[in-house]
């Protein structure tokens, strides 16, 4: 990719230039501006086959989406087979109270049944004594662009931003997702176990994001999450107005001007579709990919997730959405967020945050490491998101810098707080927090079992849990996944186990 | 404020010595007691000194008699090193990643060769970003020319004190900076062709250094470079100053050692995303490697093969290992320069001792680029470099409680400390009232 006369630093572990697709923050290509948006498709259902538009109105229960054809990618994961995992003596951060010092966890069916100092133990289940390790929820990553930005990179597989309009509404990241990224399995080896995967920034409306498991499978079907709301990706500031500086926007009023005026449209289909969806006379109106987006966020059926670094523009988009009836779910960046924590906390919009990401730009001046303890003292949902393939692997990390940049600011924050950061308050950001994100009975058994306190920056996972199956185990290779992608061409280095 | 429990000067003077600029104390007899002490260049000493005098260390150990008119720090149950080195960066040459003016780091070269480039000179030592990195304790760092020439030009050490560039170079330069990963950057069109380049370079290097009265009076044929690039690389073809190859692909490692072995260059291999696979030839060649930790993806065809470990498999095989770089992606290295505990940390969880991940960011790095008389261990004689931590410093709940450079220790906040104090409560504290 491009890097328009700047490059990279001099000696950088295999990535080459600055804005190297596979690891780079403002997601976004040098752009060729193309002149039309796509042909849309005709509406189908499950099966394929053609419907009429009457038949088209999805039930209730297809994620709660109202429009025609609700569900046409349906998420086909089933959980790996799991027989029942009983862990003791084990150190338990549970994002859902204090720590249980040398405790238990048991798991089965996918689900967890029991976590205590002590709990009964099934008839054949297999008992692992944990040895005074951790465990913890598994980890969950509100930005990923794992998939849409494969490894090996380059021009074939940057497919993250459709930078070809600044309103890109119709477009759905799932799309672009190469399930073969060997990012997948790295980022399960890091602990993480659901993912939401958005478009990058180059567009005002970026499109749909998706929830994935990090699970191997042949399709992205195969690993969306079950049930998991869509996001929408809105991005403020300096990605646009540079990506559409020859054709506008070019300037951040250019920006704002072109939000209200996709909400104006959306509105508008809005109206006519839930007016035909009740009245069914005549014909129905006719479908737009990216206006059906739109309409499912003001009917608050998809989630909106804006990147937005500066605090000013944060509140001019949360006017935005005042205006419009819509509501953030998350600001992603959000370098200023201390700015307006109070703000946040007030609207109830969450803060997906980098724990010392700044200066790369402009909009990035401001960062400071405890924005995350700020907007959590402010009473905010904050969490520590990766934005990168690399950090993500390692957001245990990140959040130990987090919660220690606040020890140090003199804002006090415990490890029973961080957890949340990189668990439930994301899983509250993704819609899912009834789902995943703590060590509760009944959750999914997404758990790590890590080799130390995962605020160490010693410790690693060393066996990682998806709905119960265990999916990663350091000491043994058999069970690490390798996607089709390094067969062949990744070697492992004898006597080392990854 | 950082350390709000510990009653450090910055609390007293913060305002008073930003508004004056300057944000360290003079320099003084300092004697750092009590504490556990590695100098590196030796075994850990329990409960020793540091004894510091006119901004060089006097004395390490135990039972030093401390002078009378030391000011005494006790140090007791805290961990005293070396300042960290970090020996690849764009520290004062690159501010804000996406705003050109702010960026001196970048040369454009002629025939994608910037040898001369002296990117040191260029350095801004205003930068807000060299703070915060002394702030946790690095204290040194190599200003390393970027861009993907093929030559892109010369790297300098230099001490983050205060004061001017001329203030700050402990040694320029150390290293002439190449690169074998972007052959559209290096201006060929394959790997073969760039190994030709460079060859032509070092032989057009030798004829010009043979003949320069020659070229004055333009009686030569065309060089590969213009005049001041051929002086630039006089030293390396004569094997006074390395010439750092950034490379990842391990047959460009090997090809880098080759030419290093039929030119007589010192060569230090930069990246070496897949060093690990030739481990054992490194060694033989007595090659240096600058990398890190913290990357595991297959990221391109050249480096498929890079793997958390290689620090811990190169060190095993003998190799000079300094850890360089973040774990992060790219922009943001010049705002985490200090982020080069976090690498040195992981080198250890991935296998590499803790003793050699602390020896790879601060004597080996000295060692490496010539300068351990003056920086990266606790002896006498050496710049007072030093850092109080409050426990392991490669830990994240670690503080470095107390900083020296060059004997004087700095105590002024730095920009991202002063955002936020402002902004601690909300509406933010500011002289004018803010909604």
């Amino acid at each position: 990719m491009g890097a328009g006369g700047l490059s990279y630093p001099a000696f950088r572990n295999g990535s080459e230039p600055r804005r190297n697709p596979i690891a780079m923050k403002s997601h976004f290509a040098p752009v060729v501006v193309l002149a039309a948006l796509c042909a849309c498709a005709p509406a189908r259902t499950k099966q394929g086959a053609q419907v009429s538009p009457r038949d088209s109105v999805a039930p209730a229960m297809l994620g709660a989406v109202s429009t025609p054809n609700a569900d046409p990618f349906p998420s086909t994961y089933v959980p790996f087979p799991s027989a029942p995992v009983v862990i003791r003596n084990v150190n338990l951060i549970t994002a859902a109270g204090p720590t249980i010092r040398n405790g238990m966890i048991s798991i089965a069916d996918g689900k967890i049944v029991a976590v205590g100092a002590t709990v009964e133990v099934p008839a054949g289940a297999t008992v692992i004594d944990g040895n005074g390790k951790y465990v913890t929820p598994g980890l969950i990553d509100t930005h990923s662009h794992i998939g849409v930005y494969a490894a090996p990179g380059g021009q074939a597989l940057s497919d993250g931003n459709e930078a070809t309009n600044p309103v890109t509404a119709h477009v759905w990241a799932e799309h672009s997702v190469w399930p073969q990224d060997p990012q997948f399995p790295r980022d399960l080896q890091g602990g993480v176990t659901t993912m939401q995967v958005l478009p990058g920034s180059a567009n005002l409306i970026g499109g749909r994001s998706v929830v994935l498991k990090s699970v191997p499978s042949r399709t992205v079907q195969g690993m969306k999450f079950p049930g998991a709301k869509y996001g929408l990706k809105m991005a403020c500031g300096e990605n646009p107005k540079r990506v559409y500086a020859s054709r506008g926007p070019s300037t951040r009023m250019g920006n704002v001007a072109g939000y209200r005026a996709a909400w104006i449209q959306a509105e508008a289909y809005r109206r006519r579709w839930d007016k035909w969806n009740q009245d069914r006379k005549g014909d129905p109106p006719t479908r737009d990919l990216g206006q059906e987006t739109l309409a499912e966020v003001l009917r608050g059926n998809i989630l909106v997730h804006n990147h937005c670094y500066r605090a000013d523009e944060m509140a001019q988009m949360i006017d935005i959405a005042k205006e419009f009836g819509y509501r953030i779910r998350a600001f992603h960046h959000g370098v200023e967020a201390y700015k307006v924590a109070d703000i946040l906390a007030r609207d109830s919009i969450g803060g997906s945050l980098w724990a010392d990401w700044g200066s790369f730009k402009m909009e990035a001046l401001d960062g400071i490491k405890a924005n995350i303890a700020l907007v959590e003292k402010a009473g905010a949902n904050a969490v520590v998101h990766s934005d990168d393939a690399s950090g993500s692997q390692r957001l245990n990390q990140e959040a130990a810098k987090a919660m220690a940049a606040g020890n140090s600011a003199g804002i006090p924050v415990s490890e029973d707080v961080a957890i949340k950061w990189i668990t439930l308050n994301a899983a509250w950001q993704l819609g899912l927090e009834d789902r995943i994100g703590s060590l509760e009975a009944g959750k999914n058994a997404d758990i790590v079992l890590w080799s130390a306190n995962p605020f160490s920056v010693y410790a690693r996972p060393e066996k990682v849990w998806v709905d119960g199956a265990m999916l990663y185990d350091r000491t043994d290779p058999r069970q690490q996944w390798r996607t089709d992608f390094e067969l062949g061409y990744v070697r492992t280095p004898a006597g080392f186990n990854r | 404020m950082r350390h709000m429990t510990s009653k450090t000067i910055r609390g007293a003077t913060a305002g008073v010595v930003l508004a004056i600029g300057a944000g360290s104390l003079p320099a003084q007899t300092i004697a750092i007691t009590g504490a556990r002490v590695y100098p590196v260049s030796s075994s850990p000493i329990e409960n020793a000194t540091v004894l510091i005098r006119d901004g060089k260390i006097v004395a390490v150990g135990a039972g030093i008699t401390i002078p009378a008119d030391a000011r005494r720090i006790d140090a007791s149950g805290k961990w005293v090193t070396p300042g960290l080195v970090n020996a690849a960066t764009q520290l004062g040459l690159s501010e804000v990643g996406q705003v050109a003016e702010t960026r001196d780091d970048v040369a454009r070269g002629r025939d994608n060769i910037a040898a001369s480039f002296t990117a040191w000179e260029g350095l801004n030592s205003y930068s807000a970003l060299i703070a915060p990195a002394r702030r946790e304790g690095v204290t040194s760092v190599a200003v390393v020319p970027a861009g993907s020439h093929l030559i892109s030009g010369q790297a300098a050490m230099i001490n983050l004190v205060d004061g001017m560039p001329s203030d700050m170079v402990i040694r320029a330069p150390i290293a002439m900076i190449a690169q074998m990963r972007s052959m559209g950057g290096a201006g060929v069109g394959a790997r073969g062709e760039l190994l030709v380049r460079l060859r032509e370079l070092i032989e057009d290097t030798r004829a010009f250094a043979r003949n320069r009265a020659a070229f004055e009076r333009a009686e030569t044929r065309d060089y590969a470079a213009r005049r001041l690039d051929l002086i630039a690389m006089i030293p390396v073809v004569e094997g006074r100053l390395p010439l750092v190859v950034a490379a990842d692909r391990a047959t460009d490692i090997d090809a880098a050692l080759t030419l290093g072995r039929q030119n007589n260059i010192r060569i230090i291999i930069g990246g070496g995303a897949e060093a690990w696979m030739l481990a054992d030839k490194i060694a033989a060649a007595r090659v240096p490697v600058l990398t890190g930790s913290m990357n595991n993806i297959p990221a391109n065809f050249g480096a498929l093969n890079q793997i958390q470990e290689n620090e811990a498999l190169l060190r095993r095989a003998g190799v000079q290992v300094v850890t360089i770089g973040n774990g992060g992606s790219s922009d943001e290295e010049t705002f985490n320069v200090r982020n080069i505990r976090q690498q040195a940390g992981n080198a250890v969880a991935y296998g590499l001792s803790w003793d050699d991940a602390l020896r790879s960011v601060t004597l080996t790095p000295a060692e490496v680029f010539g300068v351990s008389e003056r920086i990266g261990s606790l002896q006498a004689g050496r710049d007072a470099n030093v850092v109080i931590w409050s426990g392991d410093p490669f830990e994240f709940s670690t503080v470095a409680e107390r900083v020296f450079v060059g004997g004087r220790e700095f105590t002024e906040m730095d920009r991202q400390e002063l955002l936020t104090e402002r902004y601690k409560q909300l509406p933010p504290k500011q002289s004018m009232p803010v909604r």
